[in-house]
């Protein structure tokens, strides 16, 4: 007996959505690659001079930690085959992610510097900009996967596109680590 | 709507060409009729088609364009072309045969190939193999679209800045190219997501890893290659592209921006580049002079393994563009050493061809005088690519014609010639038709003699000073004689191609019926009719070695392989999915059907880079929204695709 | 036959190439060959690109044997050809002999050429012995400027598209670029130095014998990349200092180039300086002792009359699309300002 279709995780948009992360992943090195070409090159003084603070990115973190952990538990939700875990879990995800982005909007709007100031403004605009887009993206997915959920597509062996979308969005965040920690943290390291 | 039940047995079974079961599967996989059919195909064999004739249209045009400066350059001092022009026309040669002959010629071998090579029906992803031919079609014309507005690229494939950016470029040629190239770069990337997945998940059972035919290990190689390297590509010409609309400052120096920035990301991308251009061409050799030596390769795996360290020691060794930049003494020592060790992958590979002549039977046809002057071609390449490896004399010859004779040999011996030997090998799988060996002969000969008389000279020409990129030159410096050579021999070369289109065209209206299997190879692609039928097997064939239709003639003791017997899967348009080490049968995946959804994203892809480029926002801004509803559209679960649980709507 | 014919036989390839590459090499009829080298830095580095080549050139024509007679010694031959040919077997493995041979072959030819490189490398890498004089080389879209430095600031000068040093002695180079990327290249005294705009990179050559080495831009940079070119003059080091000591005089115009030099102030003094004048303009190359150099227009037209006349009164006919524009000029006004010009030796 062979599974037929799309059954749990072996799909191949499963495989195919890995590839995006292994593609867009090199994108942020690239990025991040940038940000540190210009911070050697320049040392101190190539930073603003009031460092990125803590007050937005830090909640901004949380919330999307706490995201993910929504969608994993919407995602266990499915593979056992109760639909309201589903349900719940892709809302939450939703509206804390809804949150980041007022937040992240806020943020920007109070920065001193422009993407046309400084090669300081055009990477910080640049880095933060580009997860941001790759965020709404994710943003769409879950929204279209929560429709989807409420229409009843998914069962307890027929979830693929659910995982896909939950592994991109873990991707989004683990981005957000890394953004956060070469933004943030790293202006403040000696 | 019916749907699709959770699990099938399915039972194994006999079948030929010509059974009723294979009619029921023509009526399943067959392409639809009339302009849907036509704009809406996801036949993996009609999409590898087209992408072969619109690389070749490509290769044409870049072959114009060299033409051309070749008449200008071929006497001191002419004034055929204004300087600007021949920067336009240097700079879309460069683009045209690097970006888009070179790896869409080998995409579209693998488009057609891979699936018969793998013993399943088609790629991983139907819809997106047609979506990343026409962005591909659309990115090409997006970019010749420069010369109807007479605003060509003209800084050079490399584009530097700060000659790229607004202050000395200010018309909309980079533009062009910056935005040509981001969309390309989709298509290029969706196009290595497809091969890396089918490679990894639909193959006949059996087909273990060390079982897989070697053009798929170059290609699937090169498609990991190819999602680590453009995104540093597509990144630096989106900071190009808004430092000249926008002002940031990532390459301006009046704003702080670091010039050098641009070259350490292009060459990051453009140097495993140069890998993922050549490395499926070698394939092509590995996989077929094998056949005309009529015996398996020699060294089946470390020619895997040789392949995969070029790949990754790929990444290693950028900074060998950039030896004149002012880089400190470490960095230079250590990519000039990486540099000169990535040679020894490459030497596994030629010692590997050059044994399976040795030990073989050479049959020479015109595909085995490609495979053999293709030998030849690589190493004259390598040698003088390993030359530029050594700091002191790259300094030297850096940005003068010897790199030029030595990208040529590398490109028109280890891309072209392949190519054209793996259009003899394989024509006649995709026609039907057989190339006419004799005006093969003259194909051959001219295109090897034109390479040679074009660019041996040529290292000459280098290593007497005359740099690139130059639109003429004066006399008494040495350079008039190799010169001239170099233009007479880049028309030979020009009427060998011609020769090969002549030849296309008449054996594919007059060529000798191949049959499935006019060479004797031993690979799966070689058990099915010639053009093979839309769903190219049967029945899925199960493999017990790396050459089935050999095995019992090799005398190795190798397993049995079963061609005509296996699963049918006629329940709908159904591959098998098997684990990726080893092959076992996985699961029962639907295909979809012909589609529009892949050209009307396409379309609105390349409205929105459009809008951008004229700085009409709303249009970007309507394209983006269209793609991605498009995109909602085309990814909504279907049933008869089995992604709908069954419960809830029966 | 004997030892020493055997050996002559097989060397016979390479005095081959010899014999065809000596001649060509020549200096005279290739000035810009690298091969042929006139100075230590540029020794070391022929050195090694000769050894590379001959290498490279073994190596294409031992793999082109094994191929060719590999191909021809067991192919099968016409009435065999219409029968299929049984696939042979992989046999005892002796295919992967050839791999493991020819690689260790390779490998070790390839570490003797590393360890070449790195001892050239590291002996090119500073000069012998620490520069008395340094040049600064400015580039510009479509031409050189140079300044002399020195530690007597009266003594620091400007000039273009030809630069002399002195033989004998180790010259440091520091190289930057007012507007796009160049590149510094004089092949004969050494290899190229890029320059970049934001940084000041840093070269050293040296020149063994007097004589004239033409360098040109290496790194493409626009319209006229074609014709950026200059000249190094490598003088014995009394007429160096003699040449230094002229170039630092200004411009001396004799009564009867008056008008011109009043001609020349108005049409040209925008964008050129000549020092003893009121032309002031630095958007073009000084032109205080044009007349000392044996070329105009970046080493583009040799310096006499009627290049000169040429350029002055099209110069984009010469070099379409650089920074000088064509003026208006009408014949009396160029006879006047050549007048002058001539005068600036």
């Amino acid at each position: 007996m062979l599974p037929v279709g799309s059954i749990e995780r072996r799909t191949n948009g499963w495989y195919g959505m890995l590839t995006v992360i292994m593609t867009e992943g090199a994108l942020f090195a690239y990025l991040l690659f940038s940000y540190y070409y210009f911070a050697v090159q320049y040392g101190r003084e190539w930073l603003p001079p009031q460092l990125p603070e803590f007050w937005f990115s830090v909640p901004n973190t949380i919330l999307l930690l706490a995201s993910s952990a929504a969608l994993w538990f919407a995602e266990r939700g499915v593979r056992r085959g109760i639909r309201r875990d589903l349900v719940w879990g892709l809302a939450i995800a939703i509206g804390l992610a809804v949150i980041y982005v007022v937040l992240q909007a806020i943020e920007w709007s109070g920065r001193p510097f422009t993407m046309s100031s400084t090669p300081y403004g055009s990477l910080y605009f640049s880095i933060s900009g580009l997860h941001f887009v790759h965020l709404a993206i994710g943003l769409i997915i879950l929204v279209v996967l929560l429709i989807w959920s409420l229409l009843n597509y998914f069962d307890a062996r027929r979830y693929a596109a659910v995982s896909i979308g939950a592994v991109y969005w873990y991707f989004v965040t683990a981005v957000w680590l890394a953004v956060f920690f070469t933004i943030y943290i790293t202006p403040r390291l000696g | 709507m019916s749907s699709i039940a959770y699990e099938r047995s399915a039972a194994l079974e006999t079948a030929g060409y010509d059974s009723p079961a294979t009619s029921k599967l023509e009526q399943l996989w067959k392409t639809k009729p009339g302009l849907f059919g036509w704009l809406g195909t996801v036949d993996h064999k009609q999409l590898g088609k087209r992408y072969l004739i619109t690389a070749f249209c490509f290769l044409i045009a870049g072959g114009i364009e060299a033409l051309v400066m070749r008449l200008q350059l071929a006497r001191p001092n002419q004034h055929l072309l204004t300087p600007e022009q021949y920067n336009e026309l240097f700079s879309m040669h460069g683009i045209t045969m690097i970006f888009l002959y070179a790896q869409p010629v080998l995409s579209g071998f693998s488009v057609f190939l891979f699936p018969l090579f793998l013993g399943t029906r088609d790629l991983a992803f139907p819809r997106l193999n047609s979506f990343s031919y026409y962005v591909y079609l659309f990115a090409g014309l997006f970019l010749y679209a420069s010369f109807l507005v007479g605003a060509v690229p003209n800084d050079g494939w490399f584009n530097y800045p700060p000659n790229a950016l607004k202050l000395y470029n200010p018309g909309p040629n980079i533009d062009f190219y910056a935005l040509g190239m981001i969309l390309l770069g989709i298509s290029t990337t969706v196009g290595a997501a497809n091969f890396l997945v089918t490679w990894l998940r639909l193959r006949a059972p059996g087909m273990s890893i060390n079982r897989l035919p070697i053009l798929t290990w170059s290609t699937t190689t090169t498609s990991v290659g190819i999602l680590f390297s453009v995104p540093a590509v597509s990144l630096a010409f989106l900071m190009l592209w808004l430092d000249r609309q926008f002002g940031t400052h990532f390459f301006d120096p009046a704003g702080r921006g670091q010039p050098l920035l641009w070259q350490h990301l292009f060459w990051m991308f453009a140097h495993p580049w140069v890998y993922i251009v050549v490395l499926p061409a070698m394939g092509f050799v590995s996989e077929a002079l094998p056949i005309f030596c009529r015996r398996p390769l020699v060294g089946y795996t470390v020619v895997v393994l040789a392949t995969v360290a070029t790949m990754v020691m790929g990444f290693g060794v950028w900074l060998h563009h950039m030896f004149a930049t002012g880089l400190p003494f470490l960095a230079l020592s250590f990519f000039s050493g990486a540099s000169m060790v990535i040679v020894i992958p490459s030497a596994v590979a030629v010692f590997a061809w050059v044994a399976t002549i040795w030990t073989g039977r050479p049959v020479v046809t015109t595909a085995l005088l490609f495979f053999a002057g293709f030998i030849a071609m690589f190493v004259i390449g390598g040698v003088s690519g390993f030359m530029t490896a050594a700091v002191p004399s790259d300094r030297q010859m850096t940005d003068t014609y010897f790199v030029v004779a030595h990208i040529h040999y590398v490109l028109i011996g280890i891309n072209l010639f392949p190519v054209m030997g793996a259009l003899y090998v394989w024509f006649p799988k995709m026609t039907g038709r057989l190339l006419d060996e004799r005006i093969g002969r003259w194909n051959f000969w001219l295109v090897f003699i034109g390479l040679n008389v074009a660019f041996l000279p040529m290292h000459w020409t280098g290593l007497a000073g005359m740099p690139r990129r130059i639109y003429t030159y004066p006399d008494g410096l040495g350079w008039n004689t190799v010169n001239m050579l170099t233009t007479i021999g880049a028309f030979i070369l020009a009427i060998g191609v011609l020769v090969l289109l002549i030849n296309i065209a008449v054996s594919r209206a007059r060529g000798a019926l191949a049959g499935p299997n006019p060479w004797d190879g031993p690979t799966l692609e070689w058990t099915t009719p010639s053009p093979p039928p839309s769903y190219n097997f049967a029945v899925i064939p199960a493999v017990a070695s790396q050459n089935p239709l050999w095995e019992g003639r090799l005398q190795e003791g190798l397993g049995h392989s079963s061609v005509g017997r296996g699963l049918v899967l006629d329940q709908g348009k159904e591959v098998l999915a098997t684990t990726p080490l080893d092959a076992e049968p996985d699961a029962i995946l639907k295909m979809p059907q012909d589609s529009l959804a892949p050209l009307v994203v396409a379309i609105a892809l390349t409205g929105l880079f459009a809008g951008l480029l004229v700085a009409w926002w709303w249009l970007a801004g309507l394209c983006a929204v269209v793609t991605l509803a498009s995109l909602v559209v085309w990814l909504w679960p279907e049933p008869a695709l089995g992604q709908i649980a069954v419960a809830a709507n029966d | 036959m004997g030892k020493s014919r055997t050996r002559l036989l097989s060397r016979a390839p390479l005095i081959a190439a010899g014999a065809l590459f000596a001649p060509a090499t020549a200096h005279a009829n290739a000035p810009m060959n690298y091969l042929q080298s006139f100075g230590p830095k540029a020794h070391e580095i022929a050195n090694l690109t000769w050894a590379l080549l001959i290498l490279s050139i073994l190596v294409v024509a031992i793999i082109s044997a094994l191929v060719v007679v590999g191909a021809m010694r067991r192919r099968v031959l016409p009435p065999d050809r219409e029968v299929r040919l049984e696939p042979i077997s992989r046999g005892s493995g002796s295919g992967v002999l050839w791999i493991y041979i020819g690689v260790g072959l390779s490998t070790l030819a390839l570490l003797g050429a590393m360890v070449w490189t790195g001892y050239t490398m590291a002996v090119i890498q500073r000069p012998p012995r620490a520069p008395k004089l340094t040049v600064e080389i400015i580039g510009h879209q479509w031409w050189w400027q140079v300044r002399y430095l020195s530690g007597d600031s009266s003594r620091v000068f400007d000039t273009a598209n030809e630069i002399h040093i002195p033989v004998g002695e180790p010259v440091q180079f520091k190289v930057r670029t007012e507007d796009v990327i160049h590149s510094f290249w004089v092949p004969p005294l050494g290899d190229k130095i890029d320059l970049i705009p934001s940084q000041t990179n840093v070269t050293w050559l040296e020149v063994g014998e007097p004589g004239t080495y033409r360098g040109q831009c290496a790194e493409f940079c626009g319209q006229q990349h074609a014709h950026m070119a200059l000249l190094a003059v490598a003088d014995k080091p009394d007429d160096f200092q003699r040449w230094w000591d002229d170039q630092l005089k200004p411009a001396v115009s004799a009564p009867q180039a008056a008008l011109g030099e009043t001609l020349f102030t108005v049409r040209c003094g925008a964008c050129h300086t000549v020092r003893g004048t009121r032309a002031g303009g630095r958007l073009g190359p000084d032109l205080t002792h044009v007349m000392s150099r044996q070329t105009i227009a970046a080493a583009t037209l040799p310096n006499k009359i009627a290049y000169l006349s040429g350029w002055i009164s099209d110069p984009q006919r010469i070099k379409p699309g650089n920074l000088m524009p064509t003026l208006d000029i009408s014949g009396p006004e160029l006879e006047q300002i050549r007048g002058f010009l001539a005068g600036l030796k």
